[in-house]
């Protein structure tokens, strides 16, 4: 089926590993966090932003027999590489470190996470890639955590979930950033929250459905914030991924984000250029869930980003945002699915250039 | 700023882009968005009754927020006030009848202007029963001060809106009164506001065919995003859209409008250009987890294109004004409603504000007729 494969050398930009369960962390932890464990009876820290058996949580064909998905490499390698061709893929793992209150805790899980990361899949596969999951719980640990595990170049950027403890341009983060900054790590604001707060402004929804739908909010808030705080002032070198964001609501978001700074610059004056101008730069979006109803909305969408050098290529394995085997739309011109899938992924994340994969071979 | 500034101004852009306009005379404006208040709290005193009164003067308004003075995000203008707005005698911005007919009514071509009193109200109060009585009062206030004086001016309905029954007391005790247009609530209410809780509001009003308007603002005790408390104003102001898109997400897919068929809702002042977007999210999603909404019968889009109306202000302005026009179309030109939010520093021109490159007609349509048709004006 040559017609289901993409471009040579294609990177999937969001794909999701899913922790099976406490007990394959365990190991990773030290030994006061494993005696912890089983003293506890910590049962562990999957998140309600996906739960396991929920439709969007994984496709259909993608389950095993206990309904489960990419738990392991040996999927992932069917399913995407042998399936579409992919030339590489990059994790974010979702497991739902972001939701614990004791930062320790929550370092210590993150530390376990990364490290099975590294050990179980990057170390199994040369066209695995990851982002180092961050202990944002405190601002001071996840720069520790940057610090433990920059120097290996397969971990390509930093995750931080779209609903954390608080905006992220604020001031708290600036130390992450910078160490985001200096080892040329984009910054993934994924789909997802810590659930501190209800996920919008008028309260909790009442569907996991709505709750999914809202969290387009978020992701303006957190382009607001990072933008209204001068955080590209203070780390030119920046880049912010969103992911797993939808794309559709960009647009007209920044038209009103650029308004408004028009109208209340005097507030935050060291912002100097629309804000419009600034997320060019300095933001890119992952692809899947296409969210345009079709070919030609898209193009009207990206022709009013202005840039084509803003998407990335994603399936969002192994999450159920398509059918089939058209992990990017068929519709997109033959030019336009070149960039998305290899020519703005190798721009945004300097580190893939920097280790060989096994798509280069 | 008087007529004849504005002409002369209108003089120059018609100059500067000749052959882009296509206005070459001024036509009337039914104005969904007009902001009136009290020249000082005392103007409510004589439709509140002592107890309430005396609460009022003792305790204030109390929203779910910590400020007792101004505002938790400082605004960028006095009162958030167009700075000729303000009464010669001093008279806070749209307090004034008389003042607000010269510098608004008349210069504007204004053949009807909807009222949205945002504050004070009372609406969203910690104190239920304030909240009833304080609606109440503005309620009789906006008749007595504004629509009976100048017939110009149509009124809203404010209810005490996180307590469905009692907001739907007031809704019948008003819905005789032609004066009055619309129902009004804040976009923040506590919880999304298509819980059944305040489903009672909804059948009140679908009932005397009144249209529900939601007007961002309000303090629902929530931040403006799930990620937190933002730190400027302007990120509390551009959230104000988001709080929207929460609005009309929780009421299609709560089944609201499947239930209330004969419900109108029209989304104010968070301008327009998130709502295609939206409407495919909701779309894209729901033809794989509809299963989860059965309220939600059919695809989201279907409702809002055919229940939700949604006024123009603040209007986006992107870089290329075909992009607005096209987002215009994608929600349909007998939905869109002209507003200006008089007297707020974002006021939106009737002359100037809508896009170059309108069709007329439709024009004609976003400026006047879809609210004449909507609220059964003239």
């Amino acid at each position: 089926m040559t017609e289901a494969r993409l471009p040579a050398g294609t990177i999937d930009c969001d794909v999701h590993p899913v922790v099976p369960g406490i007990a394959a962390l365990v190991p990773y932890l030290d030994a006061y966090w494993q005696e912890m464990i089983d003293v506890r009876g910590i049962e562990g820290f999957e998140s309600r932003a996906y739960p396991p058996m929920a439709p969007m949580s994984a496709r259909a064909d993608w389950r095993g027999p206990d309904g489960r998905a990419a738990e392991s490499v040996e999927p992932v390698r069917r399913q995407l590489f042998d399936r579409w061709g992919e030339g590489g893929a990059i994790l974010n793992c979702l497991y739902g470190v972001q939701t614990i209150h004791d930062v320790s805790l929550a370092a210590a899980m993150a530390r376990a996470v990364n490290d099975w990361l590294a050990a179980e899949w990057l170390d199994a596969d040369p066209r695995l890639r990851a982002s180092i999951v961050l202990p944002l719980q405190s601002p001071e640990l996840a720069v520790e955590e940057i610090e433990r595990r920059a120097a290996d170049k397969r971990f390509v950027q930093v995750l931080a979930l779209v609903m954390g403890e608080q905006p992220l341009g604020q001031r708290t983060y600036w130390p992450v950033w910078a160490a985001a900054e200096r080892h040329g790590l984009p910054v993934a604001i994924h789909t997802g929250s810590a659930y501190r707060r209800a996920v919008t402004a008028l309260g909790w929804p009442t569907t996991w459905l709505e709750d999914y739908v809202d969290q387009a909010q978020a992701f303006q808030a957190q382009v607001a914030s990072l933008v209204s705080h001068g955080v590209f002032n203070k780390f030119p070198a920046l880049k912010v991924v969103l992911s797993e964001s939808g794309i559709t609501w960009l647009p007209a978001f920044l038209w009103r984000f650029s308004k408004n700074w028009r109208g209340l610059r005097i507030e935050i004056p060291w912002v100097e250029r629309p804000p419009i101008e600034i997320v060019r730069d300095h933001f890119r979006l992952t692809l899947q869930p296409v969210d345009a109803p079709d070919g030609a909305t898209f193009e009207r969408i990206v022709d009013q980003l202005g840039s084509d050098e803003m998407l990335l290529f994603s399936t969002d394995y192994p999450h159920w945002q398509f059918d089939g085997d058209q992990p990017m739309p068929d519709w997109l011109p033959a030019g336009t699915r070149r960039k998305i899938a290899i020519d703005n992924p190798r721009a945004t994340y300097p580190r893939l250039g920097e280790v060989p994969s096994g798509g280069d071979r | 700023m008087s007529l004849d500034t504005v002409d002369d101004v209108l003089v120059e852009s018609r100059s500067e882009a000749r052959s882009e306009r296509q206005r070459p005379t001024r036509s009337t404006i039914v104005d969904c968005d007009v902001h009136p208040t009290v020249r000082t709290a005392k103007d409510l005193e004589p439709y509140l009754a002592r107890r309430w009164w005396d609460h009022f003067t003792t305790y204030g308004l109390r929203p779910k927020h910590g400020n007792a003075t101004g505002d938790p995000y400082p605004k960028a203008q006095p009162r958030a006030a167009r700075r000729d707005s303000w009464a010669p005698n001093g008279d806070q911005p749209g307090s004034n009848l008389a003042f607000m007919r010269e510098n608004y009514l008349d210069p504007y071509g204004v053949e009807c202007g909807i009222l949205s009193p945002l504050n004070p109200t009372g609406q969203g109060d910690q104190n239920i029963d304030f909240s009833i009585a304080m609606t109440h009062a503005v309620n009789d206030w906006q008749l007595d001060v504004f629509t009976r004086p100048e017939p110009r001016f149509k009124a809203s309905i404010v209810i005490p809106y996180e307590d469905g029954e009692a907001s739907a007391r007031e809704i019948e005790l008003r819905a005789g009164t032609r004066d009055f247009a619309q129902v009004l609530i804040l976009t923040r209410t506590s919880e999304p506001i298509g819980k059944r809780r305040y489903w009672p509001i909804f059948e009140a009003a679908a009932h005397h065919g009144l249209p529900v308007a939601l007007h961002v603002f309000g303090y629902s005790g929530h931040p403006v995003s799930g990620t937190g408390w933002p730190s400027y104003y302007i990120e509390e102001m551009t959230g104000h859209s988001a709080a929207c898109q929460a609005a009309v997400a929780s009421l299609v897919l709560e089944g609201v409008f499947e239930r209330f068929p004969q419900l109108k809702v029209v989304v104010i002042e968070g301008g327009f250009g998130w709502l295609p977007s939206l409407s495919w999210r909701l779309d894209r999603h729901w033809q794989k987890l509809g299963a989860e909404v059965p309220g939600c019968r059919r695809p989201p889009s279907e409702y809002i294109r055919e229940q939700l109306w949604i006024t123009t202000q603040p209007i986006e302005e992107p870089e290329d004004p075909a992009d607005l026009i096209q987002t215009m179309e994608w929600i349909g030109w007998d939905r869109l409603l002209f507003a200006t939010d008089y007297p707020h520093w974002d006021f939106d021109d009737p002359m100037r504000a809508l896009p170059r490159g309108l069709d007329p007609a439709n024009r004609r349509k976003i400026e006047a007729e879809n609210a004449r048709a909507l609220f059964k004006l003239g």
